[in-house]
């Protein structure tokens, strides 16, 4: 029996025009804040994110009684302005998810479509390979080799690529598999298109919803595959900063100064939770195996 | 036979991979004396502790020698205080599995119903709030659930302790975190599956021949709904185990999380490698256990794969 996961379907009343639904609509603005942060933060930002100022140390956001307003945010153990931080952190967070995202995908992709297409033992091998990073704890394994490695930024991201590129693998050649016998690929391939042609112009756009709808279960899992280990201190390290290193930092400080950490744990909330939400409306459009 | 025969076949394998990898990954990193002995010691001190470590020998005698030490039950001393590293990561086990089996039964307890009470109530209100409820759940960081609930009832209400493992009392936050977000999970995944199942035609003739509402659910539908579920627990336990470290972290709890944490800063290879060991077999039991349970509520399972291999 097959695993199934069934979004709601978004209720006909609250909506905005264009027929997109409320909720899917904020979380598309949010998702766009987000990447206008992963692009443009060093011009956002009103102070540089490594900026120490003691003299305004641990001064709290806004609403708040001794908020200041040069720091909407405040300001950590060190005086550094928490927005910038912030808009730092965020853009760091965004970048290595769509990096690792992207690497995984790829990878992914072009190993399910050698699976299906080859067959035989290297289809066996690939999909034991799939087998094998799906039975291993990652997370934990990433820790270890992150530990003893060391701060390297290349490893690290080499790591968030190989997170969930099974998934991809897995669901590109059982797609392949079913496409290849379909009307439109058999036609090009009799007009003697080759198979390298027939893939990437012909299978890859129309097997690319369901993929685009993996991307978007991915990217939030990856998002806290990187928060998570940041938070333990084995991702991106200080100088550098992300939500989740910013997290752990303020974890220190939740008796006086609850705010350095739950800023950015709740930015990292509404990310994961505005792709979930957009994911679940894809995949509602998308995937017309779920409709009845 | 032939098919519990290939499910250990297949489950031995993988532990042999998960060895070999973090093996020859760590034994890559660097060598463990540069880290774990003092800068300026002398070269005699730290051939003595590479070769009482093993370190000295060629890598591939190095993994042949560990395989064989494996087979027999030795899975090496601690870098840091010499104990045996099997030991140390055993006597954490029973507060990981209490950690651990409290948030599945939080999981299944509170996932199983809310997911039948959606797929029953399709569309209604109640169903808009669980999934709306579920997406929220499993959204929601391990690590910022944590921080939250320490706020609001370690810091603010002064209900529950922030940190430890002495009393029941500390066992409620850090399970909740860990289990909240299965449960989201799993609310769902009961959610599509009982949806799937309740316009099956044997639901069909259970109504005609008359059975009721509450026998339909429990006997009719739910074993049939929960098979993709015992898939998804199954599948989501590797996942567990990772979030399960950030948890133990978070909460100061006393399990293998915390030993792998503070194993892995202070280079312990030998405990770093027998905790992936003890997981990756975890991992590996919880997989066999799913197949088992899964011929166990779905018979087809068992005839199809005997049928299969003749």
């Amino acid at each position: 029996m097959s695993v199934i996961d069934r979004p709601l379907a978004a209720r006909r009343r609250w909506r905005i025009p264009g027929g997109v639904p409320l909720v899917v609509a904020l979380a598309m603005g949010f998702m766009a804040l987000m990447f206008v942060v992963m692009i443009f933060a060093q011009l956002i930002q009103p102070y540089a994110f490594e900026h120490i100022d003691l003299m305004n140390r641990m001064t709290p956001p806004l609403p708040l009684e001794g908020a200041d307003w040069r720091h909407p945010l405040g300001t950590d153990k060190l005086g550094r302005d928490l927005f910038s931080r912030l808009l730092i952190g965020a853009q760091t967070s965004m970048l290595l998810a769509l990096l690792g995202t992207c690497i995984g995908a790829v990878l992914g992709i072009a190993l399910g479509f050698f699976a299906a297409h080859r067959g035989g033992l290297l289809d066996e091998a690939i999909m034991t390979l799939v087998d094998f990073q799906a039975a291993m704890p990652w997370f934990i394994i990433a820790l270890a080799i992150l530990a003893f490695m060391g701060n390297s930024m290349l490893i690290f991201i080499l790591i968030m690529g190989l997170y969930g590129w099974e998934a991809y693998a897995r669901v590109t050649r059982g797609l392949v598999l079913g496409a290849r016998e379909q009307g439109y690929a058999l036609a090009v391939r009799g007009l003697g298109a080759k198979p390298r042609w027939i893939y990437l112009r012909h299978v890859l756009p129309n097997i690319s919803g369901p993929l685009l709808v993996q991307l978007t279960i991915n990217f939030p899992n990856t998002i806290l595959f990187e928060t998570s280990l940041s938070f333990l201190g084995l991702g991106i390290r200080p100088p550098m900063t992300s939500l989740g290193q910013m997290l752990g930092e303020g974890r220190d400080y939740l008796i006086n100064a609850w705010w350095l950490a739950v800023i950015p744990g709740a930015v990292i909330f509404f990310t994961t939770l505005s792709m979930s939400v957009l994911g679940d409306w894809l995949r509602a459009r998308l995937d017309p195996s779920l409709e009845n | 036979m032939r098919w519990v025969t290939i499910k250990s076949l297949r489950a031995v394998l993988t532990m042999w991979l998960v060895v070999t990898f973090v093996f020859f990954v760590l034994r890559l990193s660097g060598d463990p004396t540069d880290v774990l002995l003092p800068d300026d010691i002398d070269q005699a001190t730290r051939d003595f502790y590479r070769t009482l470590w093993g370190l000295d020998a060629p890598l591939w005698d190095q993994y042949v020698s560990y395989l064989r030490g494996l087979a027999h039950g030795d899975f090496g001393i601690s870098f840091r205080n010499n104990q045996d590293a099997f030991q140390l990561v055993r006597d954490r086990v029973p507060k990981t599995a209490l950690l651990g089996g409290t948030a599945i039964a939080i999981a299944l307890l509170l996932g199983v119903p809310l997911g039948v009470l959606a797929a029953l109530y399709r569309d209604s209100w109640l169903d808009r709030t669980v999934m709306g409820l579920a997406v929220f759940g499993f959204s929601m960081p391990n690590f910022f659930l944590g921080i939250l609930l320490i706020l609001i009832f370690s810091l603010q209400l002064r209900w529950l302790p922030s940190s430890g493992s002495g009393t029941w009392w500390h066992l409620i936050m850090p399970a909740l975190t860990l289990g909240t977000g299965f449960a989201a999970q799993i609310a769902r995944y009961t959610r599509s599956s009982m949806i799937d199942v309740l316009s099956k035609p044997y639901m069909r003739t259970a109504r005609s021949k008359g059975a009721g509402p509450a026998r339909r659910v429990g006997l009719h539908a739910l074993p049939n709904a929960s098979v993709p579920v015992v898939t998804i627990l199954g599948l989501k336990v590797g996942e567990m185990l990772g979030w399960a470290v950030v948890t133990e972290t978070v909460f100061a709890w006393p399990g293998i999380g915390r030993l792998l944490t503070n194993a892995v800063a202070t280079r312990d290879l030998a405990v770093v490698q027998c905790i992936m060991i003890v997981l990756a077999f975890t991992m590996v039991s919880a997989n066999v256990i799913v197949d088992l349970v899964y011929g166990w509520l779905d018979p087809r399972v068992r005839v199809g794969a005997g049928a299969r291999q003749r």
